[in-house]
């Protein structure tokens, strides 16, 4: 029965979905207060509904129910219980559900933290997310019905494919969707701004933390996944621009870019036109994203359902989504006025080249994505476009903005001058440049490459701290307070923007430094021999056979001896998995905060003695610690108190008003 | 900004629509052979049943005629055959049998149970001509035509659909 009240509770979700759209919609363009006001209400029950719809699949799942379709096609009774509840969102169908589940949990978001948004705002923002939701759910009910079932049921289920068997993928999509899925409140955000003609600095205060979460869980999940990758797979690579990543990738370029934006409106009351235009242009790439990885129109390793059916439907509502979007665009924008003025060099410059940047670069991997597509349908042949394309336009466009990003922060305001910032940076860009030359010998040979990736992350860093210091020292003695004092007066949005480009830094110290010095070897061994790499001696001592819950394979035991001293022990593993019968490799990584020592198991060869990869990866954790310091940038920028405080006060006049 | 230059963005998106649409009917893992167009790959092999006699490719210079790849362990082969079959006796075109990384008595046996199409069949034992032809699984088959030219490879079992739409228009056409 469980299937079926899940089934029946989505079918009712989109009902609600359809009668919340309606009456939101029309209550707020007409006046009704009385349909505005079912605008919040519904968003909760929508929740509600959709939330007991996904526990009665998860339940299924758990219970090892085979009669389900689903259930059937991505479990089995061996699996391991907390990757039969991730298997509850491997598939299409699943991640549809876990899809409707985020948006419908957003919905409820914005009608619960949104007090000072006026009510027929807010009827219009949750009237167009609830649009939204009709689409994804009556995709999921006509097309990807997770709940359908299988009569007779299997005696047992073909198994979660063993890639998806991994914590890291676990969390992997649900930290993916809710940026996805979060860029879609920005989205209703600025069509209701245009709906309505009220595009303010308030409007861009209202969407600016909505943005900013959604922009960080993107962050999370974009690191999640490449660092799975990472581990899994067992080569060592961490990104390959492929159409999936880079499907991930786009609205991450965008969405800062927006972030950006929303703040430069909120300040100066500009760039209005453009923030709406990059609103709708993010959230447009998240489901150009979802059409890319389910209609087979693209080669990836790791396409969900490529079945053009389904395309045909995506492809249907992403017409009308952003085609609609983008007409009230072309429509409303030209009324919308021009915001302050701005000369040359000032804040507003280098944030508007920041996003003009951060645009081409993601216009830039859009066309290597669809290039492949283009070129078929237009009968010119079938090539595939991969990293060298990436690599070579990618880093160039992207180094002016990591240029800017030193710079943006310190200029000022309206009209700063290139002699002012000159002064202010100076030390900065010279100490980067010396430790730029001077820190590749540290580490090895000297390149170009090296040496400018560190002046870039070097350049980054240091500004931060001059930006940092130059204001302690004017709250300090400009305003009488402490150091520890001037620490705390600071407010949290500005050790957000400090941490999030420190990550950018760290990330780009990790990336130059693993592409410059990362070691590779290819070996074969048996029981006794030894690799050399890097300062590290590696002995195969032992292998042994493995039995897992679900899987049986073969384990090898590594001496690791520094000066021929045994100084660590990894276990790398080949592993089958019974049922899909898919060998997977789990290398074994020592993780370190200057290196990784990545070990994996190749095939094993006939005299019985095994390939075995070694890597040695300097600081490429610095890759995935960059992007959660950047993570975490955004959230300190959301908890800063002037979110709260506007609450705050929005409590404190509805007590005054109730005890006048 | 003109009123009509906010509209770019409008077109921008529905020209990467109609890509999009497209796209949905064309299938990317499909890719065409390179050899297509080039000469068929040399080769002299054995026969089956007969021998100590041997065929080379030049043998069947001057006739158009189809190459299928097969072997006696393959699924989708058994599932093509019947095809084949119906072709060797509506068409006069020759099949040469491509029996890859088969034993012959297999083969044999194989053949006997469910029908021979073919004129001759050679034995690709350990797969090198195979490799030439850029076989990669099985079944393939290839048109080839009587200056000894490739002109059409299908990768996977043949259906009804290849057979009238692609390869009777093309010797049709190859016959003029």
């Amino acid at each position: 029965m469980t299937p079926e009240i899940g089934h029946f509770a989505i079918i009712l979700a989109l009902c609600v979905a359809i009668a919340q759209a309606f009456f939101s919609l029309v209550g707020a363009t007409r006046g009704y207060v009385n349909w505005m006001a079912v605008s919040r209400p519904s968003a909760y029950v929508l929740f509600f509904l959709t939330a007991f719809g996904f526990c009665c699949l998860v339940v299924s799942f758990l219970t090892n129910d085979f009669s389900v379709l689903n259930v059937a096609s991505n479990s089995n009774s061996q699996l391991p219980w907390p990757y039969r509840l991730a298997a509850s969102w491997g598939s299409h169908e699943g991640s549809l559900l876990l899809w409707v589940l985020m948006l419908s949990g957003w919905m409820a978001a914005v009608a619960r933290f949104s007090k000072e948004v006026p009510k027929d705002m807010l009827s219009l923002i949750l009237g167009v997310m609830a649009i939204v939701a009709i689409g994804f759910y009556s995709f999921l009910l006509l097309t990807s019905n997770p709940f359908d079932r299988l009569l007779p049921p299997a005696m047992d289920g073909r198994d979660l494919n063993p890639l998806l068997q991994d914590p890291g993928m676990v969390i992997h999509p649900p930290m993916l969707y809710m940026g996805y899925v979060g860029f879609s409140v920005v989205f209703a955000f600025a069509i209701a701004a245009l709906i309505s003609g009220r595009l303010d600095t308030t409007w861009a205060r209202w969407s600016r933390p909505w943005t900013t979460i959604a922009w960080a869980f993107l962050t999370v999940g974009v690191a999640l996944g490449s660092w799975w990758a990472y581990y899994e797979l067992g080569w060592g690579g961490w990104w390959f621009w492929d159409p999936v990543e880079n499907a991930s990738f786009m609205p991450w370029l965008c969405g800062t870019a927006l972030m950006h934006s929303l703040l430069v409106t909120e300040k100066r009351g500009s760039f209005k036109v453009w923030t709406v235009l990059l609103a709708i242009i993010t959230f447009s790439l998240s489901l150009l994203g979802t059409f890319l990885v389910r209609s087979g129109v693209l080669t990836s390793v790791h396409a969900f359902a490529t079945d053009p059916e389904r395309g045909v439907f995506i492809l249907g509502f992403l017409v009308f989504v952003v085609g609609s979007s983008l007409l009230l665009f072309a429509w409303r924008a030209p009324k919308v006025g021009l915001g302050g003025r701005f000369s040359l060099v000032s804040r507003e410059s280098a944030l508007l080249a920041n996003n003009v940047l951060l645009v081409v670069a993601a216009a830039s991997v859009l066309l290597g994505t669809l290039y492949p597509l283009f070129l078929d349908a237009l009968g010119l042949g079938k090539i595939s476009v991969g990293p060298p394309y990436f690599d070579a336009v990618f880093v160039p466009i992207m180094v002016p903005a990591m240029f800017l990003m030193g710079i943006g922060p310190i200029a000022r305001w309206k009209k700063s001058s290139v002699p002012e910032l000159a002064v202010k940076l100076k030390w900065a860009f010279a100490i980067a440049v010396i430790s730029a030359l001077l820190m590749p010998f540290a580490m090895g040979d000297w390149s170009i490459l090296v040496s400018f990736g560190l002046l870039m992350a070097t350049w980054i860093a240091l500004a931060g701290l001059v930006n940092l210091w130059t204001r302690l020292k004017q709250m300090s003695s400009g305003e009488g307070r402490t150091l520890l004092g001037s620490f705390l007066a600071i407010p949290n949005a500005y050790y957000g923007m400090l941490f999030a480009h420190w990550g950018v830094a760290v990330f780009i110290v990790g990336v130059t430094l693993v592409n410059g010095y990362e070691v590779e070897k290819d070996v074969k061994m048996s029981l006794g021999n030894t690799v050399t790499i890097g300062e590290y001696t590696i002995r195969l001592d032992a292998l042994k056979d493995l039995k897992g819950p679900n899987y049986t394979g073969v384990e090898g035991s590594m001496a690791i001896l520094v000066d021929g001293k045994e100084v660590d022990r990894m276990f790398p593993q080949k592993r089958m998995y019974n049922v899909q019968q898919m060998p997977m490799t789990e290398a074994a990584i020592d993780t370190g905060f200057t290196r990784d020592l990545y070990i994996s198991l190749g095939e094993p060869l006939n005299d019985g003695s095994w390939v075995v990869r070694v890597y040695l990866k300097p600081f490429v954790d610095w890759i995935w610690g960059g992007a959660f310091l950047m993570a975490l940038g955004g959230v300190l920028a959301v908890s800063d108190r002037r979110y709260r405080r506007a609450s705050q006060d929005e409590e404190n006049r509805g007590e005054k008003t109730a005890s006048s | 900004m003109t009123a009509t230059g906010f509209l770019f963005p409008f077109f921008i998106f529905f020209g990467i629509t109609v890509f999009l649409w497209k796209g949905l009917s064309l299938n990317p893992k499909e890719v065409p052979s390179p050899l297509i167009g080039k000469a068929a790959p040399e080769f002299t092999l054995p026969i089956l049943n007969e021998f100590d006699a041997r065929l080379s490719n030049s043998d069947m210079e001057g006739k158009v005629w189809l190459l299928n790849v097969f072997a006696s362990w393959c699924g989708p082969c058994l599932v093509e055959h019947p095809i084949l079959v119906n072709f060797a006796k509506t068409s006069d075109i020759p099949i040469l049998g491509f029996n890859y990384k088969d034993k012959p008595q297999a083969a044999v046996q194989w053949l006997n149970r469910h029908g021979d199409p073919y004129e001759r069949v050679v034995l690709d034992i350990d797969g090198r001509v195979g490799l030439d032809y850029g076989v990669y699984g099985v079944p393939e088959t290839f048109l080839i035509d009587g200056r000894g030219i490739i002109r059409y490879k299908k990768i996977g079992p043949l259906t009804q659909a290849d057979v009238s739409e692609d390869i009777l228009p093309l010797i049709q056409e190859l016959r003029q």
